[in-house]
């Protein structure tokens, strides 16, 4: 039992010792209450199965006739795969790259031996619509959204989108066969 | 809260804000300035402690809502889901789960510290009505978060606590229908109880501001049960009782992590592991612990509607008890008669929440009606006569006065920390009480995976997963399992191309494809262990009228009593293999012919695990059924052991993670409580 006076004196003579309790005590604390905090952040990434059903897809490319293009789905996002005519290969080889807005040539867009088949995620890169297949001014897609316009090739040549369409990753399994992701 | 604060704000921002709004200065009267008795104990930190639960169900139930689907055919699943795959998901369900009975652990100490001390009598009794408003709230959103999983437990529990209200005259029934939302319980029911679960924790928390505002109207009650007279006889809240309830709360994290890592399935039923079946009730309907005392008390009543009354009766009459006890000393510490009783009517709750636990037969009626008369006569007769005759000791003159008399802190502490283990045994305790009542036990088997350091035995669960997979997939599915799974970091062990490998081998229905017909495809990563049958009425139909069960969750499903005293025992040393003990002797308690005078139906057999001992499941596997490469005995003996393994992993494929992360979490809280104790010492040296 001691009296307010003796502690004041006994306080100041060891201030360092009380302030390192202090301090180790708070810094302990706060430690803690940050890595509590992790997991109620974390949770809200995809989860296990989530992740899992994102596996790669492989699609069959033989019923896609010349000039049409599918749908398909993966990982929730549209993919255009498209089979194009050799004149829709031609316009997007002949297109001089200063005519781009993000200059990418279409040798680097598509796989060789496979020149005639487009792959691109069907997401417009201004707000996130779907762009119409074989429409608009380049006989590629058409953004009924705002307006944006990209060619055969995918590549944004008109409107506000600012980028080409993304190139998923895939890769051929065979001719007839397309592995998407 | 009350009367103008005397807060100076500094900052000529603050001074700006200050009068405009002027919450700084609430803060500060309320959190900082406010005056507290310089006598209270730790059991007056269980106010904050209930804060800190409160907020910790709020924030992990909201998490748990963003990934739980409320519709009956996959509200099951769901919950399995957050558990096996959600980032965290298994300790947020843990802490959400553990945190109820956390959260009733404490108000029922909160409740027993206001009854023991008298802290409900003027001016304090509409602070005392509204505590019990917010008990009752917590009854009823404790219940309803109980139905979500649709468990069996679930399933039943809301049937039967439903049906209460059909006890009713005239209205009974309507507002039962009301409730369900149907003819029976079903999916508009589950839908309506996880609106109201979500809404009601809110409710509790409008009226916890209320219960402050109360509080810091009359001031805070003390152990002496004088009011506060001069500056002497208090502190400030901040930081005396700031760093009180801080070390409080840490030392109740302790105690609530045991739960979270260790024995997140001491305090909940094994039942609920089983999908709600409408049509098949388990043999023993228990609530949660927590209702257990009233719920003796509803069935000690023979009459339906008279018992139904008496079990809200023995809440409703907490509202009166400012005005039942007549006595004008608050503390029992100076009421040598009122003191022993109030130890008899502690002791009156425990016994009847053991005889809530226990079937209503025989003895148990008899004892549940009298402790039902104990339970009212303490309310009804002892307090409002005592109040007349008993002839108390002498009050301190002061709080300073009673500081100075007493050094009653570490008595406090040891009754606390008692009392924490002791409500952690009973909720316990009542739960084996549930199951297989009576009977010889399974053995007790060595797991690699029990106590607080264990783990899987890689080995032993792939050789299990050779079992399940040549023996026991011919009739059982694992749906909650995915062949990803095998090859995730704490299970078998497989590599990812392992996995790819036995996933390949099976072959999974999928479709329709563009021509708008079903084909069948290997099986991937994602697929789950499927049942071989196409439905469950094929699966009966093949089995002789009995579905074999799906095995994702039946190491945790199935259990047995273990009995006084061991459950005891079972509370330190983390004992949790009932179901693994049982599925191994299940499948070696075949037995040829079966005991004198046993008939066994046609089709068959006699087990001696099984409850009834008749089972539909033919002997599933022999000696040297299944070939071993690494040496491994080939008897039954070591398959069931495998098989067993394979399947508790199956049942918690996070298991390692919980108890890695147990360790960890314990170990910092202990430290942090350790500093906070110094802190909270060195801070209150210049008050004692
Ligand atoms: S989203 Fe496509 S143009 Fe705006």
């Amino acid at each position: 039992m001691k009296g307010l006076g003796i502690v004041t004196t006994e306080a100041s003579a060891e201030p360092t010792r009380r302030d390192f309790l202090y301090i180790a005590t708070g810094a302990v604390a706060a430690v803690g209450a940050a890595a509590a905090v992790w997991p109620f952040i974390s949770q809200m990434n995809p989860d296990a199965s989530t992740i899992a059903a994102g596996a790669p897809i492989e699609v069959d490319l033989t019923p896609i006739a010349q000039g049409q293009d599918i749908k398909v789905f993966w990982r929730g996002q549209p993919i255009y795969i498209m089979n194009r005519t050799p004149k829709q290969v031609e316009e997007a080889r002949n297109t001089p790259l200063s005519d781009l807005k993000d200059p990418q040539t279409d040798q680097a867009r598509t796989k060789e031996g496979h020149e005639n088949w487009l792959v691109v995620v069907g997401i417009c890169t201004h707000l996130g619509c779907i762009p119409i297949a074989h429409e608009g001014k380049y006989d590629g897609f058409f953004c009924p959204c705002h307006g944006s316009q990209y060619d055969s090739s995918g590549r944004i040549r008109q409107g506000p989108a600012p980028l080409n369409l993304p190139i998923p990753p895939y890769q051929f399994v065979s001719d007839t066969k397309v592995q998407i992701g | 809260m009350s009367g103008p604060s005397t807060y100076q704000p500094q900052s000529p921002l603050m001074k700006w804000l200050e009068q405009r709004l002027p919450i700084a200065g609430l803060v500060h009267s309320s959190f900082i300035a406010y005056p507290t008795p310089r006598n209270l104990n730790y059991w007056w930190t269980f106010g904050a402690i209930l804060s800190m639960m409160l907020a910790v169900q709020i924030v992990t139930g909201i998490v748990l809502a963003m990934h739980y689907t409320p519709h009956v055919d996959l509200a099951f699943d769901s919950v399995e889901r957050i558990v096996r795959d959600v980032n965290y998901g298994w300790l947020l369900r843990n802490m959400h789960a553990a945190g109820a009975s956390m959260f009733f652990i404490a108000v029922y100490v909160h409740m027993l510290r206001g009854l023991y001390y008298g802290s409900y009598k003027a001016p304090r009794e509409v602070l005392w009505i509204l505590g019990v408003i917010i008990y009752l709230l917590m009854m009823a959103t404790g219940f309803m978060g109980y139905v979500l999983p649709w468990g069996q437990m679930s399933f039943w529990g809301a049937t039967v606590i439903t049906n209460l209200f059909s006890a009713f005259p005239v209205v009974g029934d309507s507002i039962v229908t009301l409730l369900w939302g149907g003819y029976s319980v079903g999916n508009p029911t589950l839908n309506r109880f996880f609106s109201l679960h979500y809404l009601l924790p809110f409710v509790i928390a409008g009226v916890v501001v209320l219960h402050v505002w109360a509080l810091h109207v009359t001031g805070q009650n003390n152990p002496a049960g004088v009011e506060p007279k001069t500056e002497k006889d208090t502190v400030p809240f901040t930081p005396y009782a700031t760093l009180k309830d801080v070390f409080g709360m840490s030392c109740f994290l302790v105690f609530y992590s045991w739960f979270i890592f260790y024995m997140p399935n001491y305090l909940g039923d094994a039942e609920n592991y089983v999908p709600a079946n409408p049509g098949v009730t388990p043999p023993h309907i228990v609530p949660e612990w927590y209702y257990l005392p009233f719920y003796a008390i509803l069935r000690s009543i023979p009459n339906k509607l008279l018992g139904v009354i008496a079990m809200f009766g023995a809440i409703i009459v907490l509202l009166f008890l400012p005005w039942l006890d007549s006595c004008k000393v608050r503390s029992s510490r100076y009421r040598p008669i009122a003191k022993r009783f109030f130890w008899g009517f502690v002791a009156t709750c425990l016994v009847l929440g053991w005889l809530g636990s226990k079937p209503a037969e025989g003895i148990y009626t008899t004892l549940g009606q009298v402790f039902t008369f104990f339970y009212f006569a303490y309310f009804l007769i002892v307090l409002p006569v005592l109040g007349r005759m008993e002839k108390t000791l002498p009050l301190p003159n002061s709080i300073a006065e009673d500081v100075l008399n007493k050094g009653k802190v570490t008595k406090a502490v040891a009754g606390l920390v008692a009392v924490l283990f002791a409500g952690g045994l009973m909720v316990g305790g009542v739960q084996p009480a549930k199951a297989n009542e009576g009977g010889e036990n399974p053995p007790s088997l060595q797991w690699s995976f029990a106590g607080p350091f264990g783990t899987y035995d890689r080995a032993q669960l792939q050789r299990g997963f050779k079992i399940y997979k040549e023996v026991c997939s011919n009739c059982h599915s694992l749906k909650l399992l995915q062949y990803r799974n095998l090859a995730e970091p704490g299970g078998p062990g497989f590599t990812v191309e392992q996995a790819k490998a036995i996933a390949a081998e099976a072959q999974i229905k999928d479709g329709p494809n563009d021509q708008g017909e079903m084909f069948e495809r290997p099986g991937r990563l994602a697929d789950t262990f499927h049942s071989p049958f196409p439905n469950e009425q094929a699966a009966r139909a093949a089995n002789g009228g009995a579905a074999p069960p799906d095995m994702s969750l039946l190491a945790k499903a199935r259990t047995y009593s273990r009995g006084f005293p061991q459950f005891i025992f079972d509370f330190f040393t983390q004992f949790q293999e009932q179901g693994p003990n049982y599925i191994a002797a299940l499948l070696q308690g075949y037995e040829d012919t079966p005991p004198e005078g046993f008939s066994l139906p046609d089709g068959s057999f006699y087990n001696k695990w099984y409850p009834g001992h008749s089972i539909k499941m033919p002997p599933p596997i022999q000696s040297g059924m299944v070939s071993y490469d690494d040496g491994t005995p080939e008897t039954l003996e070591q398959y069931a052991k495998d098989v067993t393994s394979f399947l508790m992993w199956a049942s918690e494929p996070h298991m390692e993670a919980r108890k890695r992360l147990g360790l960890q979490v314990m170990i910092f809280l202990i430290i942090l409580s350790g500093l906070l104790y110094f802190v909270k010492r060195k801070v209150w040296s210049n008050v004692h």
